[in-house]
């Protein structure tokens, strides 16, 4: 995997939990001067306003330590909702799955693109 | 008219609470079969509320309830605290209102994510919220 942390989110977290994670990995990137980080959330039922601010907050962190975000596996219900309740994650780019979060970091780092952009697959 | 076949109360004292609600609401949406589209947008909507008695209300106790209108089911859920109540109910329904530093989203968004939403407050005696969704809804 290379400059690249995976992190699986297997199950809905505890607000407890939730900020463990954001200081943990804050560390480990930091720690393993990481390029990228995929946070795949493809077994989380649940996105409220705090997740939605932790997984912001990971994504403007990293991106202060020189390390690019990718959220991958978003469930459709999970994203619909977010959206009505009005729940921008801005900063934080998605991508359909793990595989194709990793050509995003890839893509990324190899072309210097800092742009922010949402990954769209639809058409494939 | 709307009537109420089951119903149970959990008390919400900490934030170790939220989960456990969540996971029992879901289940009460599973019970009826509701699709994971209106589950997920229950669950959202209560773990905002919980929220929010958690954080503004010290805490409450919080009602499930199976409700049925004769066309349709639903699960109804009712937030009680005994806070400091709400000000200016339409300024807290506002998009982007926030005494307590955040994002001013769980109340404006909670009602668009349910079909039924009501609020009552009285300042120095706290605050209800009740919200309802329903299977087909
Ligand atoms: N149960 C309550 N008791 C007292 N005040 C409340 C209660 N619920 C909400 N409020 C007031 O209404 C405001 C708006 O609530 P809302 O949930 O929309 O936003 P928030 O909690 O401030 O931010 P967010 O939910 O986006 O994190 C709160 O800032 C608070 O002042
Ligand atoms: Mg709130």
């Amino acid at each position: 995997m290379g400059d690249f942390l995976l992190v699986t989110i297997q199950v809905d977290l505890y607000d407890q939990l939730a900020e463990n994670l954001e200081s943990d990995l804050i560390n480990t990137i930091n720690k393993n001067n990481s390029k990228g980080v995929l946070i795949d959330i493809s077994a989380v039922s649940i996105i409220d306003s705090f997740m939605g601010r932790i997984l912001g907050n990971i994504a403007v962190m990293s991106k202060i330590m020189d390390a690019q975000t990718v959220v991958v596996g978003m469930q459709p219900a999970v994203a619909i909702t977010l959206v009505e309740l009005g729940l921008s994650l801005n900063g934080v780019i998605s991508a359909l799955n793990v595989e194709k979060g990793m050509d995003l970091l890839r893509a990324k780092m190899y072309n210097g693109d800092n742009e922010e952009q949402t990954y769209d697959d639809s058409n494939q | 008219m709307t009537t109420a076949t089951s119903k149970e109360e959990l008390l919400i004292v900490k934030e170790q609470d939220v989960v456990p609600l969540r996971n029992r609401v879901k289940e009460y949406g599973v019970k009826i079969g509701m699709s994971i589209l209106n589950q997920t947008k229950l669950i959202t909507a209560t773990s905002e509320l919980v929220r929010n008695l958690l954080k503004y209300g010290g805490g409450g106790k919080v009602i499930i309830e199976s409700v049925s209108n004769g066309r349709d089911q639903g699960v109804r859920v009712t937030f009680i605290d005994n806070g400091p109540g709400i000000k200016d109910i339409s300024l807290a329904m506002k998009d982007g209102y926030s005494t307590g530093k955040s994002l001013g989203l769980g109340l404006p968004g909670t009602k668009r994510l349910v079909n039924e939403f009501d609020i009552q407050t009285e300042l120095g005696n706290g605050t209800t919220v009740t919200i309802i969704k329903w299977k087909n809804g």
